[in-house]
């Protein structure tokens, strides 16, 4: 899921400086489970919030609610009135929401109150860790299933390099070594011949590098139905 | 003969190849890479000039390597896949051509974190394996990682690094054999103090023929001080420094003369384990040191081929 993390307090009070009424919109999806801008986040943003405007002399409004996914226009429907009241939206959903919500009310400007930070696991309670780069170009079926472009900090094809270290990247002694999961993986499944392969360089055009990326999915697309004679 | 540089002709010919490496400078001047050339031109066969080592920003590499073939001498270009993607560094080695650098030090590179721009954005367009195939397709097939023709020779002798200390050791001389399949032609290795491990690893490389594949110039790091053994002991990832030299470096009554010693003792030892075909020291900010360890460990004068 996507992982995110909320913004320090000082900076969303100076994004919504010039604001007096503010809609504090969270999202019932990933940041949720995340504990970052779910229905309970945004419950105690905007008591932080009050607070701390309160103590600057500042008597701004805060409006609460939260949508089951900010990233579609339907669910955020719901809110429209509120995001009509309000003169600013802080949004609690990943850069996703935010931008949907900008494109849906172009008349209202919808701050980002997260930092998304990356597409990740929950590995213990309140520890996330990175799993997917969304390269476009899956390539875990050479790797054991430890993914090396998201978790080795040079996204070697090659690994392990010469700064793996008793299981640890040279980067942060608190990493995996991406490329000593995937050898201990691939000894434990007899499958070591996966790891001497030299592999081509990797086609990063399925990735960002290649720009906006977009799925077209014909077999889906509503079918404009032809005119009766 | 791949290129016909210096250090391939001695490695070649049989010679106990002996290289240094030159820091470029935090700073443009021509003259700093003159004045540290001098100073290693006799003491060895050639001499690497680094890329943005640690990933503190210095003048290129290939600049550099361009001032030491003016002044007459054989230059191996490092190159890392940090900061370059395959289109730059294409160029960059075509430049280097042109320019008469004839040997390529094909490397990963440290990771920004390390240096003086830890904010800075990392390209690893290719990792250090596929830019060794990379060099050696321009060179062999003429042809650019797209399939297009290249328009003239790439006559490069192309190294690749080594880490005997590096994790999981066993798994160590298979990437090794995987950077020879890819295209090295000779090796310098991370710098040895663990003289045992190295040999342990050597061993390893002898049963699987590797020696007779590609020239390993094993690396040697020369201690300046007490302070830089305890550091390179607890702060360098994939260094491997035994207590017993630390232990030599604080009972020394002049840290510089010991440090010289362990090297030169470091470099006895390596010539005797059959498959290393040379040496590579890197005297970082030191290399007034490289002749008098040469001269040490009885590596002078330097053969001419």
């Amino acid at each position: 899921m996507i992982i995110a993390e909320q913004k320090p307090l000082d900076e969303i009070k100076s994004m919504i400086a010039d604001y007096q009424k503010v809609l504090i919109l969270g999202c019932g999806t990933c940041v949720t489970i995340c504990f970052a801008g779910g229905e309970k986040e945004v419950g105690t943003l905007a008591s932080a919030l009050r607070m701390a405007t309160k103590l600057d002399g500042q008597n701004k409004e805060f409006v609460e609610a939260t949508v089951q996914r900010q990233c579609e226009y339907e669910f955020n429907e719901e809110v429209a009135e509120l995001v009509q009241e309000a003169d600013v939206v802080i949004s609690l959903a990943c850069g996703i929401g935010v931008q949907t919500m900008n494109e849906q009310f172009p008349g209202k400007l919808t701050l980002p109150g997260l930092n998304t930070t990356f597409l990740g696991q929950p590995v213990e309670q309140g520890v996330w860790d990175e799993r997917c780069q969304a390269c476009g170009d899956c390539v875990l079926y050479l790797t054991g299933g430890v993914c090396p472009i998201s978790r080795c900090a040079k996204s070697l094809l090659h690994g392990p390099c010469g700064g793996s270290q008793n299981g640890k990247c040279e980067v942060d002694p608190e990493t995996d070594c991406a490329w000593h999961l995937i050898y201990d993986r691939l000894k434990a499944l007899g499958r070591l011949d996966l790891m001497t392969k030299l592999r081509p360089a990797k086609d990063w055009s399925k990735a960002r590098h290649g720009g906006t990326r977009r799925i077209v999915r014909e077999d889906l697309k509503l079918q404009e139905v032809a005119p009766r004679a | 003969m791949k290129s016909g540089s210096n250090l391939e002709r001695v490695l070649e010919e049989g010679y106990f190849a002996v290289t240094a490496e030159l820091g470029p400078p935090k700073g443009g001047s021509a003259e700093f890479i003159r004045r540290k050339a001098e100073v290693l031109r006799n003491c060895c066969d050639a001499i690497n000039v680094t890329d943005n080592q640690t990933a503190v920003v210095r003048m290129c590499s290939l600049a550099a390597c361009g001032i030491l073939k003016e002044i007459g001498l054989d230059p191996v270009m490092q190159m890392v896949c940090r900061d370059r993607n395959r289109i730059a560094m294409q160029s960059d080695i075509l430049g280097a051509v042109a320019l008469g650098v004839q040997n390529l030090l094909c490397l990963s590179g440290d990771h920004q974190k390390f240096g003086n721009h830890p904010t800075s954005k990392n390209v690893y367009d290719l990792d250090s394996m596929q830019l060794i195939r990379m060099v050696r397709d321009m060179r062999d097939q003429r042809t650019f990682l797209s399939g297009d023709k290249v328009t003239s020779e790439v006559p490069l002798f192309i190294g690749a690094a080594a880490n005997p200390y590096a994790d999981p050791f066993e798994f160590r001389v298979a990437r090794l054999a995987m950077k020879v399949e890819a295209g090295a032609d000779f090796i310098q290795t991370q710098g040895v103090f663990d003289v045992k491990k190295f040999a342990q690893w050597m061993q390893m490389v002898r049963d699987q023929g590797l020696d007779e594949k590609v020239y390993i110039l094993a690396g040697l790091i020369p201690i300046k001080s007490i302070g830089m053994a305890r550091y390179m002991q607890k702060y360098v990832s994939g260094l491997s420094v035994p207590d017993e030299i630390v232990k030599r470096m604080e009972q020394a009554k002049d840290a510089k003369e010991e440090g010289v010693k362990i090297c030169v003792e470091t470099i006895e030892q390596l010539r005797d384990i059959p498959g290393v075909r040379g040496v590579h020291i890197m005297a970082v900010a030191w290399e007034e040191i490289v002749p008098v360890i040469a001269e040490e460990a009885k590596l002078l004068p330097r053969p001419i081929v």
